[in-house]
């Protein structure tokens, strides 16, 4: 058996410069570059909030017409790539959450989700469907996530008509081009998690992806993993624009359930790995821990000397930064590991924060409540309140009041949309102001509808979900903000962009609600048709035999033994036995 | 002497020439048995049909087949793992993101890469008949299709609750045996597939392939009608059936078996008799074309490729890079562009309310305006219309 050898095909690179062909073999200058970062913060209550932010950057444009289609991908995955260009989106921000952001507890989180799925997508100007391309697109994420987002359909989409403006770039704003959709009830676990890392440009094998390890991650108080795409400016002069991919993933864990009840978290406690290396295509790799409130809170080692100091979120905060990209933050044994120890107790009090919950009581009416707390002592500010409820909760807008300190305030925008049975949902947007150190509480009545026994579930006596409400904000911020936009700025601190240093932008979410709809019983069929039909059989079935059938005497035939001795009895010509 | 050294001659003659000859005897009935099966691809639909907690060992019955249906080398892009509950994330799972097997938490058949298609509310009979058809709407993602040809092997993993000629779906609907065999048979006059597995375990589970009757079907099942498969162990950590009794020795059966491993479907056939199921396991063979103890159970469960091994080289040419465009920097003036305000107030206090279309009216304000002006013309007539007008 002769050994097969692969021969290697040399290519000559022609390097000469174009006085003859004008085709030059230089290798292309890099157009997308990756950045990935994680972000620690021990929570006041004892448990701690990771954040995992990666973020590909690429200067190309899909939606430009006349030049020829984008075909080779490097550091951007192909798939949503495509994804892009065929459904000419001009921003997508999904979302899977499983667990209930505690904003009294934890305060705000970096990149707010509600619990379930959420998608939003604002469509590129030229397109003319955008109904049939929201169905399809959300068919196709459907697959590439293994969510079952091709539930979203016309009865749970709605059209904002002033919140989610653009978080990247644009100068159209005509809300027709937008669409919001949440399932509340979408499960997130490792399966939707699995092809989430499958679009990192280094997978789970190097880099901070490795610490993704579903065991761990699902066995948490809160676990969010989101995919976030816009156009943003590629410089500080913003001429042109680059497309920047961020994903996200955020989870909190309990000192209880993962904590083992001890208020001290290492990496390995936390994921059950620690890093040993940075992705090799990164540009940049870098773990921030929050140490604003060392040393009277926790205390951290490895220490660092490299301190950052970023304003988020109105605060600012103090990071220990540690660079994944220099040999020697990993030390002699080539693996990095963090460890935090609780020192002591203290409270927090977010400015902004929200709940809802439903009150009345039996199976026909009901009452939403909504109640937003504004925690600033003297300074007053806006929100825009955006609740979309399911057409099967039939709201009566007449009884709608928003009270705030036991007086009616009435809001400066209401744009309300009634919903039509099995169509479309309810919409109801409005821009409250909210007074400094204040309760303000929006109530609206509504009735519950029958739905049709094929529309429920096949577990109804659990309940339907209504999703949660979304309140945006420009909450007064205790620090002037930065409004130039730098590419070292940190990931977490970039994501909405700063328009004035005053205030920042939030998002808050509210709990989504469950609610129990008049449910038939549904063995009930079944049991009516058998009782039904044995009534029928037995009292129908006698009475038409009485009536059509005759009876008549029938013998019996004689024994063997008679029978033949009437034969012997007949040859003998004797008269025949009874 | 001379005549015995000519025979010893002669012998050796022969067996030189014979001995390449039954060489290549033996190539040929070796290479006759590898492309005897006529399949290139292999497909899987495995199916978990119950929902809520306690039904926790149907999931781990499908998990475990997927595991080893993955293992012998069927790619996810090639499965369609259907799963009605999710039992790893459930609240009541004590150790989330598992699905375990074994008590004692010993195997974890849900992995760290797993894939599932359908979950939920989407495991539906339509569902399920539409993926075995190929009749999904066209918007439905590859990695939800079926996508077999007259080549593939599918193997169809069904576990649930089930009775006698009927499997429960979702607790809201069922699948008839009849049913499931049409739904073959348009697979066969569609051409999807060449061979087909169909494993069933649930109770009274012989039922379902009575009524098969399109060639090359293979079926195994749990139970025969008139008897329950029964559940295998519990879990006192985890507080339900983690397995049934069936697949449980079925998954310790296919972790002996490895890609190039031999067994054939004999050999399937005896996995759990009567001693350890309980039930009696059946099987059903007439309609399948093949001796079944030449089957091999790669041919289903595995992913075996054939491979053609060539000495030729190939030049592989070098990248074409498209020539770089450089704009020139400067020339033109571009305007520079700008992020959005997230929450202009003054701009949205001051939005105009949008202009509704006008709709023609709707069919029943038409037919009431119709109805009210009969009437009036009934009552008054025509010739009336000058005085009110």
């Amino acid at each position: 058996m002769n050994e097969r050898q692969w021969q290697s095909t040399d290519v000559e690179v022609n390097r000469s410069d174009g006085t003859k062909n004008s085709e030059t073999f230089t290798p292309a200058p890099a157009k997308d570059q990756f950045q990935e970062e994680l972000v620690i913060r021990p929570l006041h209550s004892g448990d701690i909030y990771a954040s995992f932010q990666f973020r590909t950057l690429w200067d190309t444009d899909f939606l430009q017409e006349g030049q020829k289609k984008v075909s080779h991908y490097r550091l951007f995955p192909k798939s949503l790539g495509q994804v892009l260009s065929k459904f000419s989106v001009q921003e997508l921000h999904i979302s899977f959450t499983q667990g209930f952001w505690r904003t009294m507890q934890w305060g705000q989180p970096f990149i707010p989700s509600p619990p379930g799925a959420e998608l939003w997508v604002w469509f590129h100007h030229t397109v003319s469907d955008v109904d049939g391309n929201w169905k399809e697109l959300t068919n196709v994420l459907s697959g590439i996530f293994c969510a079952s987002l091709n539930f979203i359909d016309m009865t749970n989409t709605v059209q904002p008509s002033a919140s989610f403006k653009p978080l990247g770039l644009g100068n159209a704003t005509d809300h027709r081009f937008l669409r919001y959709a949440t399932l509340p009830r979408e499960i997130v676990c490792t399966e939707n998690l699995t092809p989430w890392k499958k679009l990192l440009p280094c997978g789970s094998k190097a880099g901070l992806a490795v610490l993704m390890k579903s065991e761990k991650l699902f066995h948490s108080s809160f676990h969010s993993q989101a995919v976030h795409i816009r156009p943003i400016c590629q410089d500080e002069q913003c001429t042109s624009k680059a497309w920047e991919l961020r994903q996200t993933l955020n989870v909190v864990f309990d000192h209880y359930t993962s904590g083992q009840g001890k208020k001290e978290w290492s990496l390995f406690k936390m994921f059950s790995r620690t890093l040993t290396e940075a992705c090799p295509l990164a540009s940049s790799s870098k773990v921030y821990v929050d140490i604003t409130d060392n040393p009277e809170l926790f205390e951290l080692s490895p220490a660092t000397p490299l301190l950052s100091q970023a304003v988020v979120l109105g605060d600012r905060r103090t990071y220990s930064v540690y660079d994944l990209t220099r040999a020697e933050t990993f030390g002699q044994l080539r693996s990095f590991n963090l460890l935090l120890r609780w020192k002591g107790d203290n409270m927090l009090r977010p400015l902004l924060h929200a709940e809802r919950y439903v009150a009345g009581f039996g199976l026909q009416t009901g009452e939403i409540h909504t109640v937003i707390y504004n925690n600033h002592p003297y300074r007053a500010f806006p929100v825009l309140l955006m609740d979309s409820v399911p057409w099967y909760l039939q709201l009566y807008i007449h009884t709608l009041t928003v009270t705030s300190k036991s007086r009616d305030n009435k809001p400066s925008y209401i744009h309300y949309q009634p919903a039509k049975d099995r169509h479309r949902p309810h919409l109801l947007e409005m821009l409250i102001q909210l007074p400094p150190h204040s309760m303000t509480e929006v109530t609206v009545q509504f009735e519950r509808a029958l739905l049709k026994w094929t529309e429920y579930t096949p577990d109804p006596n659990h309940g339907f979900y209504v999703g949660s409400s979304v309140i945006s904000a420009l909450v007064p911020s205790m620090v002037a903000m930065s409004t130039n936009f730098t590419q070292d700025q940190p990931l977490f601190s970039s994501f909405v962009p700063v328009k004035e240093e005053s205030s920042y932008f939030v998002r808050v979410y509210t709990e989504p609600l469950l609610v129990n709809l008049p449910t038939p019983d549904f063995s009930m069929p079944y049991n009516v048709i058998c009782l039904t039909c044995t009534v029928v059989a037995v009292g129908y079935g006698s009475f038409y035999n009485l009536l059509t059938r005759t009876f008549q005497v029938d013998e019996p035939s004689p024994p063997l033994a008679k029978r033949l001795a009437n034969f012997i009895r007949r040859i003998r010509g004797v008269p025949l036995l009874a | 002497m001379d005549y015995y050294n000519l025979m010893r001659i002669f012998a050796f003659i022969h067996l030189l020439v014979s001995i390449p000859h039954g060489y290549s005897n033996y190539v040929e009935t070796k290479a006759g048995q590898f492309f005897s099966s006529g399949h290139t691809n292999n497909w899987a639909v495995l199916v978990c049909t119950s929902r809520f907690w306690f039904n926790y060992r149907h999931v781990a019955n499908t998990l475990s087949v997927y595991r080893s249906v993955k293992r012998l080398g069927i790619p996810d892009s090639h499965i369609v793992l259907m799963l009605a509950d999710d039992m790893a994330c459930n609240y009541r799972n004590p150790k989330p993101a598992t699905v375990f097997s074994h008590k004692n938490m010993e195997l974890n058949v849900y992995g760290d890469d797993v894939e599932v298609d359908y979950r939920g509310y989407e495991v539906t009979v339509e569902n399920f008949l539409r993926v075995l058809t190929g009749r999904l709407p066209p918007s439905t993602p590859r990695s939800k299709r079926l996508l077999s040809d007259d080549r593939s092997n599918i193997l169809i993993y069904l576990t649930g609750h089930g009775g006698n000629g009927f499997l429960k779906f979702q607790d809201s609907e069922e699948i008839s045996n009849m049913e499931l065999a049409d739904a073959f048979e348009q697979m066969w006059q569609k051409r999807r597939y060449n061979e087909l597995l169909f494993i069933i375990d649930t109770c009274q589970g012989a039922s379902m392939y009575e009524r098969f009757y399109s060639p090359n079907l293979m079926a195994l099942a749990s139970s025969q009608v008139g008897e329950d498969s029964l559940s295998h162990q519990p879990d006192l950590a985890i507080g339900v059936h983690l397995m049934d009794k069936y697949t449980f020795y079925l998954l310790e059966f296919l972790e002996e078996v490895h890609p190039a491993s031999q067994a054939n479907m004999n050999d399937l056939f005896k996995v759990c008799p009567q001693s350890q199921c309980v039930s009696t396991p059946g099987h059903r063979t007439d309609l399948f074309q093949r001796d079944p103890g030449s089957v091999l159970i790669t041919d289903f469960f595995g992913s075996v490729r054939k491979v053609e091994i060539t000495k030729d080289t190939i030049n592989l040419t070098s990248p074409v890079e498209p020539p770089i465009q450089r704009s020139g920097s400067g020339d033109i003036q571009i305007e520079s562009l700008t992020y959005v305000d997230q929450l202009p107030v003054a701009e949205i206090i001051h939005q105009k309310p949008k202009q509704k279309d006008w709709h023609p009216p709707d069919g029943f304000i038409l037919g009431l305006w119709t109805l009210i002006l009969l009437v009036f013309f009934q009552t008054y007539g025509i010739k009336h219309l000058k005085h009110i007008f």
